[in-house]
């Protein structure tokens, strides 16, 4: 059994385990509200874009621009893959990575793989994988982004993809649903599948109404090959938001459940050090009771 | 009083703008146009450049827009660009700063990218510091 003064030097250190997890617990609490406003503020731009897009998408024809056209044979491939840049967030970047492994290894067997890495936890992965990282931008997930990192790194692929580069783009990021959900999601990116899935609903509800009338400055077409590159930087931000938004939201979790544990574990502990304190109470008592009746006989 | 239309300005960052206005003149790819309530629907790419509107009490309002797209409906005009400031918003220190630093990019010539990039800066600059003198 342990002496009391080890269990005890044991709750100081549970208690400050508990401190740190609580802290780190109200830390991302207020993070995460951070990224949900910079979801929220962002949700007007995405929808009001794909609104417009769609209603003059809905004009043009399917090859209207190279980026719809899929390739007939498939090899390279390029996965960009959204994680955080810091661990303790529970199973989070090793569900988003698994994700990327199942993809690998089901649909791109044999194909020639390259990986954009937005965050650490994901190109630490990269790298121990036998293909090829093409950019990695750390420090981006997790705090303040800007759109411009989006459309950087979305330039980047939609030239890539127009040479010849690339024949294929999938999208690996964390879908925000709540604070106890996150779920890891693939989404092809390049080549655009369908201008009807891309816009969704919207094109049904708005875009008939005031579709014939539309006059385009320049022709639709141009204002189609400029949108669609545009409409790609803004799924790639929206991925960054929503892993951003999803590693507050999962770090909270997993620092709740942590700080949980720590009060278990004290308790535990407590239980413990009374048992030895008060075993060793009663025996220091039978040996003065012991000591008397030897002295009275 | 002139008729009014609704103009909303949408950045990924935050809606700048979204109230009622008189008249709206916005810089498009093809050249400036204006737009007042009863305008035919509409659509286009803009250049960067100085988005004008006239609020309700008559007062003209600018801001600097970095490109993006407008639609036009009758009484409706949405701005989607990648930045939109207010002319307050505008640093003019800033601005200069940025303006100073691109013109000596361009005068050293450096590599293609940088002289595209030169200019643009160099354009953005000169703009903002436009609209931000502007009474």
């Amino acid at each position: 059994m342990a002496t009391l003064k080890e269990v005890q030097s044991k709750i100081v250190s549970v208690k400050k385990t508990k401190q740190i997890t609580s802290a780190m617990k109200m830390v991302a609490t207020s993070r995460l509200r951070g990224a949900q406003n910079r979801m929220e503020a962002f949700e007007p731009y995405a929808s009001k874009f794909a609104e417009v897009l769609g209603s003059i998408a809905g004009k043009s024809g399917e090859d209207a621009s190279p980026l719809l056209v899929p390739r007939e044979e498939v090899k390279k491939v390029a996965l960009i893959l959204c994680t955080s840049d810091r661990g303790l967030c529970g199973g989070f970047n090793n569900n988003l990575i698994y994700k990327a492994e199942q993809l690998i290894e089901s649909e791109l067997q044999g194909k020639d793989v390259s990986f954009i890495c937005f965050g650490k936890r994901g190109r630490d992965w990269a790298k121990k994988t036998p293909f090829s990282i093409e950019d990695e931008y750390v420090g981006v997930v997790g705090g303040n982004i800007e759109f411009s990192v989006a459309s950087t790194s979305g330039q980047k692929l939609v030239d890539s993809f127009l040479d010849g580069a690339v024949d294929e783009v999938y999208l690996i990021y964390s879908q925000f649903e709540n604070m106890a959900k996150q779920i890891p999601t693939i989404k092809q990116v390049l080549p655009i599948s369908s201008l009807g899935d891309m816009v969704g609903t919207i094109e049904v509800d708005a875009g008939d109404q005031f579709l014939p009338e539309h006059i385009c400055e320049p022709s639709s077409e141009v204002l189609l090959g400029e949108m669609l590159p545009k409409n790609i930087f803004i799924q790639i931000y929206d991925a960054l938001l929503q892993t951003s938004t999803s590693e507050h939201g999962a770090r909270m979790r997993a620092m709740e459940n942590a700080t949980k544990a720590c009060e278990d574990m004290v308790n535990e502990l407590q239980t413990i050090y009374n048992k030895t304190r008060q075993a060793g109470i009663t025996s220091d008592l039978m040996d003065i009771v012991g000591g008397a009746e030897a002295l009275k006989g | 009083m002139a008729e009014k239309l609704f103009l909303e300005v949408v950045t990924p960052l935050k809606a700048v703008v979204s109230e009622e206005v008189e008249l709206v003149v916005a810089p498009g790819s093809e050249g400036e146009f204006g737009a007042l309530k009863g305008h035919t629907t509409f659509l286009t790419s803009l250049k960067m450049g100085a988005l004008r509107y006239k609020d309700l009490k008559g007062k003209e309002r600018l801001l600097f827009i970095n490109g993006g797209f407008a639609e036009v409906l009758p009484d409706k005009v949405t701005i989607l660009a990648e930045s939109a400031e207010r002319r307050k918003d505008i640093d003019v220190a800033r601005a200069q700063q940025a303006k100073e630093r691109a013109e000596k990019r361009l005068v050293d010539k450096a590599s293609d990218l940088d002289f595209v990039r030169a200019e643009v800066a160099l354009r953005k600059a000169i703009d903002r510091i436009k609209i931000s003198g502007i009474k």
